[in-house]
C-alpha cells in the first residue's frame, strides 16, 4: 500500500490536487447519487415512473392552456413536442439547480463530522439530474416517432453540447447558491420564486421569435440558447445557431468557473456555521 | 522514528456574534446595513458585538505510530476542535499538522445513515462516507453484520429498526475501518452496557493487535485507563500536559477538585431551540462541601427559543474515574415531565437525595427530544465529603451509598 501523508494547514483556496481529489473520490460520488436515486424511487409509489410522469403531465397541461387554448405559436411544429424539447432541458435545470443550492444544508449532519471533498455533494446531485433527464428523453423519442420527426443527424452532436452546457449553467450557478445559502439561510426561501420566474424569461412555453428585435435580451440567459437550438436540431424550427451555441459554452464555462471559486472560498468555514 | 502525527502552533479561532446564532439571515444583514449606513449620516459609533474567541491555541504534541493516546479535558477545553481539524473538518487558523497515513475519523456513530434504507444498503453508504471503497465493504460485509447482530433485518429500512440495533450496525460498520490512525469521539457513550462492553472490547483489539493509532477523547476515565498508555490533557485550548495516562488522569482530577462548585455558564448558540445556559450548585454557605447523606440543589437555567414539546431533561453523575453512577430523570417524577413548554428564560431546581458517597462527582445535564438531543452540557463538579463520625472509612466503598432503614426483628 502507498503510503499517504497529508498535512493540515490554513486552507488554501483552489490547488490542482483538488481535482485529484475528487478523482480518488469518485466511488464517494456515485454512492451520493445513488442513495439521492433510491431515496427518491422508494419514496414514492410509482417509484422510477415518477421521472416520467412529472414531465409528460406538466407538457399535457400547458399544451391545453398555452397551445390549445392560448394559441401561443410554435414555430410550426405541434405544440406538445414543441414544449417538451423546452420543458426536458428546464426540467434538468431547474431540478438541478434547487437541489445543489440546498445540497449543503440536507447533508449538515454528514458536513460537520467527515472529511471528503465537499464538491462531491453538489456534483452528485446534478448527476442525478442527468438520469432523470436521460429517462424523460424517452417520451421525447416516443413523441418524435408518433407525429413523424427524423432528427437531423447533427443533432446526434448538439444535444451532447447542449447538455453540457445546461450542466455548467445549472452547476455553476448552483454552486454559488449553495455558498449563499450555508450563509444565509432565508435565501432557499426565495429561491422556488426565482426558479418560476426564470421559467417565464426563457422560451420554454412559448417561441423566441415573439421577442422580435428584443430577443437579445432574451440571449442574456443561457438557457435560451440551449432550448433553441434543442428545438433547431430535433424539429428543424429554425436553423442552428453555431455562435449561440459557442458563447452559450464559453459563457456557463465561465459561470461554473466562478462557481467553484465561490464555492472553495465558503467551503473554509462550512463546518464552523453549520 | 519519525512520529505518526506532528502538530505545531495549532490554533483555531471563532468570531461570535453576540445574541445570534453561528448563520444569519440575509435579511438581518440587509437591514443592519442599513441601520449602519443611517449611523454613519448620524455619526455615531455603535460598538462591534463581535468577540473573538480561540477554541485553541499553540497546541503541539507528536504521536508514534502504534500509541494509543486518550484526549481528556473539561467541557469547552477544546478537545472536539482538535478531533475537528485532525478529521480535516474545518482548517486550523494557525499552525500545522503532518500526518503520515491515512485518517479515519469517528465522531458520531452512523454519520450518513438513511432512514429510507435498508441495513445492507446503509452499510455500503456508511462505508463509503467513512472512507471505505467498495471493494473494502464487501470483504467484510459479513464480519459487519455479524458484528452487529442484525442478520435477520438486512433488507429492512433502518427506520424500523429499535434504537440498539441502528446503534450496533452504526458502530460495527465504523470498527470495520481500516485506517493508519483511528480518531474517536465519545462514542461508546451509546448502546447497552453489554454492547458498550463489546465496543471496548473490539478498540482494545484494533489498538493492541493491528497496532494501529488511535485517538481517544472520552469522559470515561475507566474507559481512557483501559485503552491508552498515554493521554494529553488539555485546557482552556491549550495543551496542560502530555505524559503516561495515570499521571495525565490525576492531573485532570486535581483540575477538577479545584473547581468543585463553581457555577459553569455557557456561551448561548442561537441555533439551539432549547439549552442550558447555566450549572450551579447551591449548598450551605457556611459548609466548606456537601456532607454524606444530606441532599442539595442544583439549578438548571435554560433558555427556549421557541415553543418545545415533549422534551425531557435527565441530570446524569458520573464518578472520579469517569463511570456513570446515577441518572436522575424528569420523567420518572413528573408525569407532565414531557408537557408543552413555552419560550422563555427558566430555572429549573433539582433536589438530589443524598446518596453518593464521599468523592468527587461530575454533573452531565442532557435535554432530549424522542431520538435527537436538544443540548447537552456537563463539567459541573462536586465534591462530596465524609461527615459522618462512625469509625469505619467510607470513602473507596461504591459511588452510592443511598440511607435504608435498618430493623432488627
Amino acid at each position: 500500500m502507498k503510503t499517504h501523508s497529508v498535512t493540515i494547514r490554513p486552507k488554501k483556496l483552489f490547488s490542482f490536487s483538488d481535482l485529484q481529489e475528487i478523482w480518488e473520490y469518485r466511488e464517494l460520488l456515485y454512492f451520493f447519487a445513488w442513495r439521492d436515486i433510491k431515496v427518491r424511487y422508494k419514496q414514492t409509489a410509482i417509484g422510477i415512473l415518477w421521472a416520467v410522469f412529472q414531465p409528460f403531465v406538466t407538457m399535457v397541461v400547458f399544451s391545453l392552456f398555452f397551445g390549445s387554448l392560448l394559441q401561443v405559436s410554435s414555430d410550426g411544429v405541434p405544440y406538445p413536442i414543441f414544449v417538451y424539447t423546452g420543458l426536458l432541458f428546464w426540467q434538468f435545470f431547474s431540478t438541478a439547480l434547487s437541489d445543489t443550492s440546498t445540497v449543503l444544508i440536507t447533508n449538515q449532519q454528514i458536513i460537520t463530522k467527515v472529511y471528503f471533498p465537499r464538491l462531491l455533494l453538489p456534483l452528485s446531485s446534478v448527476l442525478t439530474k442527468v438520469i432523470d433527464f436521460g429517462i424523460a428523453a424517452i417520451i421525447l423519442v416516443g413523441m418524435m416517432l408518433y407525429y413523424g420527426f427524423t432528427p437531423h443527424l447533427i443533432s446526434l452532436v448538439v444535444l451532447p453540447l447542449l447538455l453540457v452546457i445546461t450542466f455548467m449553467a445549472s452547476s455553476g450557478l448552483g454552486l454559488i447558491l449553495a455558498a449563499i445559502n450555508v450563509k444565509y439561510r432565508d435565501v432557499r426561501y426565495a429561491l422556488p420564486f426565482f426558479i418560476q420566474i426564470l421559467l417565464f424569461v426563457t422560451p420554454v412555453i412559448y417561441p423566441a421569435s415573439i421577442a422580435g428585435k428584443y430577443s437579445w435580451l432574451l440571449a442574456l440567459n443561457p438557457m435560451m440558447g440551449v432550448i433553441q437550438s434543442a428545438r433547431a436540431s430535433v424539429l428543424g424550427t429554425t436553423t442552428l445557431n453555431w455562435t449561440l451555441i459557442g458563447i452559450s459554452l464559453v459563457a456557463t464555462f465561465i459561470l461554473l468557473l466562478l462557481g467553484i471559486y465561490i464555492f472553495k472560498k465558503t467551503e473554509r468555514y462550512f463546518a464552523d456555521i453549520m | 522514528m519519525t512520529p505518526i502525527i506532528t502538530a505545531s502552533g495549532i490554533g483555531k479561532k471563532y468570531t461570535l456574534n453576540k445574541n445570534q446564532g453561528s448563520y444569519v439571515a440575509l435579511r438581518d444583514v440587509l437591514t443592519s446595513f442599513g441601520t449602519r449606513a443611517a449611523d454613519i449620516f448620524r455619526r455615531t459609533k455603535k460598538s462591534s458585538t463581535k468577540e473573538i474567541f480561540w477554541a485553541l491555541q499553540d497546541v503541539g504534541f507528536t504521536i508514534n505510530k502504534g500509541e494509543v493516546v486518550g484526549i481528556i479535558g473539561r467541557n469547552g477545553a477544546g478537545k472536539s476542535t482538535l478531533l475537528k481539524i485532525l478529521s480535516q473538518i474545518t482548517p486550523p487558523t494557525t499552525g500545522e499538522i503532518m500526518i503520515r497515513g491515512r485518517v479515519g475519523s469517528l465522531l458520531e456513530v452512523g454519520t450518513g445513515f438513511h432512514p429510507e434504507l435498508s441495513g445492507r444498503e446503509n452499510i455500503y453508504l456508511n462505508g463509503a462516507i467513512l472512507g471505505m471503497s467498495r471493494k473494502e465493504i464487501t470483504t467484510k460485509f459479513n464480519d459487519i453484520v455479524q458484528f452487529a447482530d442484525v442478520e435477520k433485518f438486512l433488507d429492512t429500512p433502518v427506520k424500523y429498526y429499535s434504537s440498539g440495533m441502528y446503534v450496533r450496525l452504526a458502530f460495527s460498520v465504523a470498527a470495520h475501518m481500516e485506517p493508519d490512525i483511528l480518531i474517536i469521539d465519545e462514542v461508546l457513550a451509546v448502546g447497552d452496557a453489554e454492547f458498550q462492553k463489546k465496543c471496548i472490547g473490539k478498540m482494545d483489539e484494533i489498538a493492541r493487535k493491528d497496532g494501529r493509532t488511535v485517538l481517544f477523547v472520552s469522559h470515561n476515565m475507566a474507559a481512557i485507563q483501559q485503552l491508552c498508555k498515554s493521554a494529553i490533557l488539555l485546557e482552556q485550548g491549550q495543551v496542560k500536559m502530555q505524559g503516561p495516562v495515570k499521571e495525565v488522569i490525576d492531573a485532570y482530577i486535581g483540575l477538577a477538585e479545584s473547581s468543585a462548585y463553581t457555577d459553569i455558564l455557557f456561551e448561548p448558540d442561537a441555533s439551539k431551540k432549547m439549552e442550558i445556559t447555566a450549572m450551579k450548585v447551591s449548598k450551605d454557605a457556611n459548609e466548606a462541601s456537601i456532607g454524606v447523606m444530606k441532599d442539595f440543589i442544583i439549578d438548571i437555567d435554560m433558555t427556549l427559543r421557541e415553543k418545545v414539546e415533549g422534551a425531557f431533561i435527565s441530570i446524569i453523575f458520573f464518578d472520579q474515574d469517569g463511570r456513570r453512577c446515577a441518572d436522575f430523570m424528569e420523567i420518572d417524577t413528573d408525569e407532565n415531565a414531557t408537557k408543552e413548554r413555552l419560550a422563555g428564560d427558566y430555572t429549573l431546581s433539582v433536589t438530589i437525595p443524598g446518596i453518593f458517597n464521599a468523592g468527587l462527582y461530575t454533573v452531565m445535564v442532557v435535554i432530549e427530544k424522542g431520538q435527537e438531543t436538544l443540548d447537552k452540557k456537563d463539567g459541573l463538579v462536586i465534591r462530596i465529603t465524609d461527615t459522618t463520625a462512625h469509625p469505619y472509612p467510607i470513602q473507596g466503598r461504591a459511588p452510592l451509598m443511598p440511607h435504608a432503614t435498618w430493623n432488627y426483628q
